[in-house]
């Protein structure tokens, strides 16, 4: 195990006492509680940890932060296994496992990075324009590609952890808990607003974690603490905001036993849990990030932001390197280079301004030497720096000649991009800072505050004032009052001296292919200017064409720096060249998180009728019909599916089946205006039903097509009761409350599903009557009770409702009792009905029945398209009064009398079924192309015929009766011929059903 | 995700509610059967569409089952105005209906 | 032939206790008699009506309910309302409403074996609820005596919050009964859930 080499003798704020193993790439190191990843290898002095995505170059640990573009690891191994995660936001644990992605064999020896070599080879673009020809090439490319490309692995397993979604609502949602975010949100928690504080570290403090004593750190805890006492006030840490949408919605994921790794994380906990916020106000304090300069081998390993390489060294206590070269366009890049000499390193800055001012002045007084007007213009290194080249810069930008400094560590600012975007997925819009070269929010497009560094804000004292006033506002906003003063927190950073806007080191087209921008995507000034170059010259052709920030990191780093360049080139501003839009999410989010618990038996309700168990017991297989859970059929030992079908089918022909309805929809009609909706709604005339008649109906939309049919019946003067098809319960009781609502308001009807209050039973065969005799006090008879008539009564001792209607063309009764009987109600039947042999079955057998008798179901005989005309339907459209769709009926196009309609298909070979949706032609190719004429609806082996049958829709089909057509099968199977027939194949003249 | 204010219940989540396209188009009187085809067919099948203010209709499908109008802009998706059926608001400028090809509905 | 049997749709749930100390307390309310109740709010005779059949005095507020010791009365619609009552009310709870309100105005609808109730408390239960369901349920916005039609998980509900402990009513329709149940259960394992048996 290797030493902690790099680690400080004191300071940080890590527990040394706790120290922590863990292995990368296979080899184990040491570091302790309170590290990150990144912290604990460069604690031990590693900083190779990557490969760059297209050229392979190894890349090193670059921030501390959720910026980083390089120090992507794979963690763990196996079904736990997570791809692409950033070093720097993995805390450490004890066990853990990562290695690096992108690298082929290991890191170290990368034999892809021949890529590099090749980079003049490989320019922006290079893929769109190589890889197009051939075209039929394109295939072994794409594979060569993927695999050289490709970033980590998805675990293969399935994930073995829980990962939960939890609402929060709030009346000020404070997002980054640095020192602004800790401002706003003890102003706005003091006047006992909800206030929801989210933050990504472990700790809240933000920046304030770079000092561990002080008054600072001592601001800092009372703050922590004053939240914590708050009862309305909720701090969310290890928590990132990753998307803001419309009306103040947010979606934070918090890690709950993440971090721990999967070794201490507890079963009943989540390992992550996805946070869906709603708030009144939205105050972001999402601080800035630090940029990058372009220069040669800008990306080696050891050359890092400067503040990253402060926060190692404060809040970890471990110093990345012993002799560094910072290079800066500003101010801040001065106290870690003060740091670190403090701590015994040398240094040096080369300050591109001429006039660096006090800072610089401090920093020599350390002992540190700066280079003003001086940029670094190469790093020299294999897998890591060991120096860099710096020159003088003239006014006119020209470089003077290069002299070598060794060192181990580069530290670079390039000054800093005020993080907006959450802002900008908000739809505010931003604005062009030309002072500070970056991107501040403009006009917010929703009750959006930003505030401190987020909003281009500098200065301590500065910052805290304007995030108390923020605080207080969005709590005023939301009703509340009683901020209380702001704090004063003296910050010892005297006044800060201009920057200058520095993108890029001038060099050579050769160099400048080294000069990288987007790190993770391997984007260099040399791309951008090509990409000029070749006129793509707007910043959104400058995405696409590079890929400039369409990596993980979404170009938290690259994409200003990318964009300024642009500019420069063109000689214009910042703002001509456009803006970009940054959208969610803003870290990449885990999968598991979006999912949270809809996996497994919660990923839908499984709807269950009452009798859903016996069916169960049964050995029912079931079917999805919509939610609903519904026997599809019930094989008995040694059956497969056809035989149990064919075997149901027989028994409800031949005896007596049983049949599970309650899935039906059923919705409750009164009121004395019920008939006049009826007759609106139906196609046919509903006037004179009387009580204790059942009938048909048929509903159209306004556009003439079929949506939905079934049976209603008159239950008493002002009351109806009407089915609907399983799948469209809902949406029909919703149809009928849309026009009693908005446009029939004067109707004085009341519509109500009544669905789930009833279980029904359906028996249907010659031996229903016998069957239902023995076990109701209702009169049976065919003139007391006819068919589409329905009767109140008990059946096996329970008030039932006993409807005789029929969807199988079987003298038939479909009995209805309160949901709770519907078990004993079943038990009841199976159990007097043996003697009859009565039959269980499922929705298979009802499907064949009553394709049998030409029945349709709605939504696989028609699909939206189709009319009651085209159905042979006319009998039921009334022609003496309005209703919705009638008009439509005689549009030209639903007029036309050679439109698809629907016909029975008789195959050649009785035993051949057609498949259902199988197109239908009437002149039969060698091949496709063929003119389809329409296609098969329902398609079925009728045990009961010994043969197959079908429906279709055929264009012009009623005057096809008798023609043979052809049904080809392109993915398999004979091509089938069949003879066009009408819809009913069993008891056409319904004498069954009567009798 | 909106925030939608049912005029009953108060502010729900856009997932109670059901989106029922544009507001105010009244089922001409009599069903259209003294309609031109283009006339029926424009109240069937021609709705507006802007970008910007847009009156139409919601449901609060899993709450209290009411339909209710409201402006919306489309662009920036905030609720202007929210009004039960039967209400007539003050309502925004908003661009018009078109016309059917062949003269106005009835 | 079998004595009928009257089965809720949540007879045969297992129970589950966690082994965390529990911050749930979840029970399967046993059958009640319910109806949905149709009718105009600004008609006194509608409302003398209820109050005399339920004591109740009908809430025409949106989303509250009125409560005795043995019936509740749910608000759900602007003319609709849920009438809870003990077992024994059975489908009497809606002949004396129909008898006593009349059939041309108003609409009466049994809803009894429709709905199922599961009863949910504890110091954890709102945060189990906002697993599944977007309203705002802090107490300043939602407090004993407030209901109201909305989502959890994926099944529509009926939330009524009985008393400050708090104690949640849901009422769900039985078919989701089975599904919901088990959610509850599986999204309370974070807090622990204890089962009562009734």
């Amino acid at each position: 195990m290797s030493r902690q080499s790099f680690r400080l003798e004191g300071g940080g704020r890590i527990d040394r006492a706790r120290a922590l193993g863990f292995t990368f790439n296979g080899k184990r190191y040491q570091g302790y509680a309170g590290d990150t990843l990144a912290s604990a290898l460069l604690a031990n002095g590693v900083h190779l940890v990557g490969r760059s995505f297209k050229y392979h170059r190894p890349r090193g640990i670059l921030t501390a932060g959720v910026e980083e573009p390089n120090a992507l690891v794979q963690l763990e191994t196996g079904a736990h296994s997570q791809p692409n995660i950033r070093a720097t936001q993995i805390e450490l644990y004890d066990g853990l496992t990562a290695t690096s992605i992108n690298a082929w064999p290991n890191v170290k020896w990368d034999l892809m990075a021949v890529n590099n070599r090749l980079g003049r080879l490989l320019p922006a673009g290079f893929y769109y324009k190589t890889f197009m020809w051939p075209r039929s090439w394109w295939m072994t490319y794409e594979k060569a590609i993927r695999r050289a490309a490709g970033l980590g692995r998805a675990p293969e397993a399935a994930d073995p952890d829980r990962y939960e979604r939890q609402n929060i609502h709030c009346d000020v949602l404070v997002v980054g808990g640095g020192p602004a975010g800790l401002a706003t949100a003890l102003a706005a928690g003091r006047t006992g607003a909800r206030v929801v504080l989210v933050d990504q570290l472990p700790e809240l403090g933000g920046s304030l974690l770079d000092e561990s004593a002080g008054t600072g750190e001592a601001w800092r805890q009372s703050a922590v603490a004053e939240l914590a006492a708050m009862d309305e006030v909720t701090c969310l840490t290890r928590t990132v905001v990753t998307g803001y949408f419309d009306h103040n919605f947010l979606i934070a994921c918090e890690s709950v036993t993440d971090h721990l790794g999967h070794t201490g994380a507890q079963p009943h906990l989540p390992r992550l849990k996805l946070w869906r916020i709603r708030a009144g106000q939205v105050v972001l304090a999402t601080g800035a990030f630090e940029r990058a300069i372009g220069f040669k081998g800008n990306d080696l390993p050891g050359v890092m932001l400067a503040g990253a390489i402060g926060t190692y060294h404060a809040r970890y206590a471990v110093t990345p390197g012993r002799e560094a070269v910072f290079f800066t366009n500003n101010d801040t890049a001065y106290a870690p280079a003060m740091a670190m000499a403090a701590g015994g390193a040398r240094v040096k800055v080369a300050d591109v301004r001429t006039e660096p001012g006090a800072v610089a002045d401090r920093a020599r007084a350390v002992g540190i030497e700066v280079l003003p007007g001086h940029a670094v213009v190469s790093a020299a290194g294999h897998r890591k720096v060991r120096g860099v080249m710096v020159a003088s810069l003239g006014a006119e930008g020209q470089v003077g000649d290069p002299r070598y400094l060794r060192c181990d560590l580069v530290g670079m600012s390039g000054g800093w991009s005020p993080a907006v975007h959450l802002f900008s997925q908000s739809g505010g819009k931003l604005a062009w800072r030309a002072a500070d070269a970056c991107f501040i929010p403009g006009v917010p497009a929703q009750t959006t505050r930003v505030v401190g560094r987020a909003n281009g804000t500098i200065g301590l004292s500065a910052l805290m004032a304007e995030a108390h006033a923020a605080g207080a506002d969005a709590a005023k906003d939301a009703g509340f009052s009683g901020s209380g003063d702001a704090p004063t927190l003296e910050s010892d950073q005297p006044e800060q001296a201009p920057l200058q806007p520095f993108w890029s080191v001038p060099a050579k087209p050769k160099s400048e292919r080294k000069h990288f921008v987007d790190f993770q995507n391997d984007v260099t000034v040399g791309d951008v200017r090509l990409a000029n170059r070749e006129g793509y010259r707007s910043v959104e052709h400058l995405k696409r064409y590079t890929t400039l920030g369409m990596g993980t990191d979404q170009g938290k780093l690259g994409n200003v720096p990318g964009l300024a360049l642009l500019a420069e080139m063109q000689g214009v501003t910042v703002p001509e060249v456009g803006t970009t839009t940054f959208r969610a999410p803003f870290t990449p989010l885990n999968f598991g998180a979006m999912a949270g618990r809809d996996v497994g038996e919660f990923m839908d309700p499984a709807r269950r009728t009452p009798m859903h168990d016996l069916h169960d017991e049964a050995g029912a297989v079931f079917e999805d019909v919509g939610q609903w859970k519904r026997p599809f059929y019930y094989p008995q030992p040694g059956e497969g599916k056809d035989e149990a079908v064919n075997r149901e089918c027989r028994a409800v022909r031949n005896a007596v089946g049983m049949l599970d309805a309650t899935t039906l929809g059923k919705i409750d009609l009164q009121g004395p205006d019920v008939p006049a909706l009826l007759n609106r709604i139906y196609t046919n005339a509903w006037s004179k039903l009387e009580v204790g008649r059942s009938r048909y109906g048929l509903m159209l939309g306004e556009d003439g097509m079929v949506i939905d049919d079934g049976v209603t019946s008159r239950l008493g003067e002002n009351h109806f009761l009407m089915t609907t098809t399983t799948g469209n319960a809902a949406r029909i009781l919703g149809w009928l409350e849309e026009w009693l609502q908005t446009e029939w308001p004067e109707l004085k009807v009341y519509a109500n599903s009544v669905t789930e209050q009833y279980a029904v039973a359906v028996i249907a065969g010659p031996k229903a009557r016998d069957l239902l005799g023995e076990v109701t006090d209702l009169d049976l008879s065919a003139d007391e009770f006819p068919f589409m008539s329905w009767r109140e009564g008990t059946v096996a001792g329970i008030p039932a409702r006993v409807f005789r209607i029929s969807f199988s063309g079987e003298l038939s009764y479909e009995i209805n009792v309160p949901a709770n009987h519907g078990a004993a109600l079943w038990g009841a039947l199976m159990e007097t009905g043996e003697k009859h042999g009565i039959t269980p079955y499922g929705t298979e057998a009802m499907h064949v029945l009553r394709a049998e008798k030409g029945y349709i179901i709605v939504g696989q005989d028609t699909d939206g398209t189709v009319t009651p005309l085209d159905l042979g339907m006319d009998w039921i459209v009334s022609k003496n009064k309005d209703f919705l769709g009638k008009r439509s009926l005689t549009r030209e196009d639903t007029a036309r009398t050679d439109r698809k309609q629907l016909v029975g298909l008789l195959t050649d070979d009785p035993q051949a079924v057609l498949p259902e949706g199988g197109q239908v032609v009437e002149e039969l190719q060698d091949r496709p192309p063929m003119t389809m004429i329409g296609h098969v609806t329902s398609s079925y082996y009728s045990a009961n015929l010994g043969r197959s049958i079908a429906l279709a829709l055929i264009k012009d089909g009623r005057q096809r009766m008798g023609d043979t057509l052809h049904i080809p099968q392109p993915l398999g199977g004979p091509t089938l011929s069949a003879t066009v027939t009408e819809t009913v194949f069993i008891d056409p003249d319904g004498s069954r059903l009567n009798g | 995700m909106f925030l939608i204010e049912c005029p009953w219940c108060g502010p729900r989540d856009e997932t109670e509610f059901s989106y029922g396209g544009e507001a105010h188009i009244a089922r001409p009187v009599g069903g259209g059967h003294d309609m031109t085809n283009a006339e029926w067919g424009h109240y069937v099948f021609h709705r507006t569409n802007p970008k910007g203010l847009h009156r139409e209709r919601w449901v609060h499908s899993h709450g209290c089952r009411r339909w209710f109008n409201v402006v919306r802009d489309t662009v920036s998706h905030e609720f202007l105005l929210i009004y039960k059926p039967g209400e007539k608001p003050d309502l925004p400028a908003l661009p018009k209906s078109p016309e059917p090809p062949d003269g106005p509905g009835r | 032939m079998a004595e009928p049997r009257r089965l809720s749709s949540l007879a045969d749930e297992p129970a589950h206790v966690a082994a965390v100390e529990a911050g749930i307390v979840m029970r399967q309310a046993p059958l009640h008699a319910m109806v949905t109740l149709r009718g105009n709010a600004g008609d006194p005779v509608f409302l003398s009506g209820v109050r005399e059949i339920t004591g109740c005095d009908i809430p025409t507020d949106p989303c509250r309910a009125a409560m005795t010791t043995d019936h509740a009365v749910l608000w759900m619609g602007p003319d609709e309302w849920l009438v809870v009552a003990p077992p024994e009310a059975g489908t009497d709870l809606r002949q004396r409403l129909r008898d006593r309100l009349g059939d041309d105005r108003t609409a009466v609808v049994d809803v009894g074996d429709a709905l199922a109730i599961i009863s949910v408390g504890g110091p954890r239960a709102r945060d189990l609820l906002a697993k599944g369901c977007t309203l705002d349920l802090h107490p300043r916005t939602f407090r004993p005596g407030h209901c109201a039609n909305t989502l959890l998980a994926k099944a529509q509900v009926t939330l009524h919050q009985v008393d400050a402990a708090p104690t949640f009513s849901v009422f769900v329709s039985r078919s989701f009964a089975v599904y919901l149940w088990r959610w509850m259960l599986d999204a309370g394992l974070e807090y622990g859930v204890q089962v009562l048996q009734d």
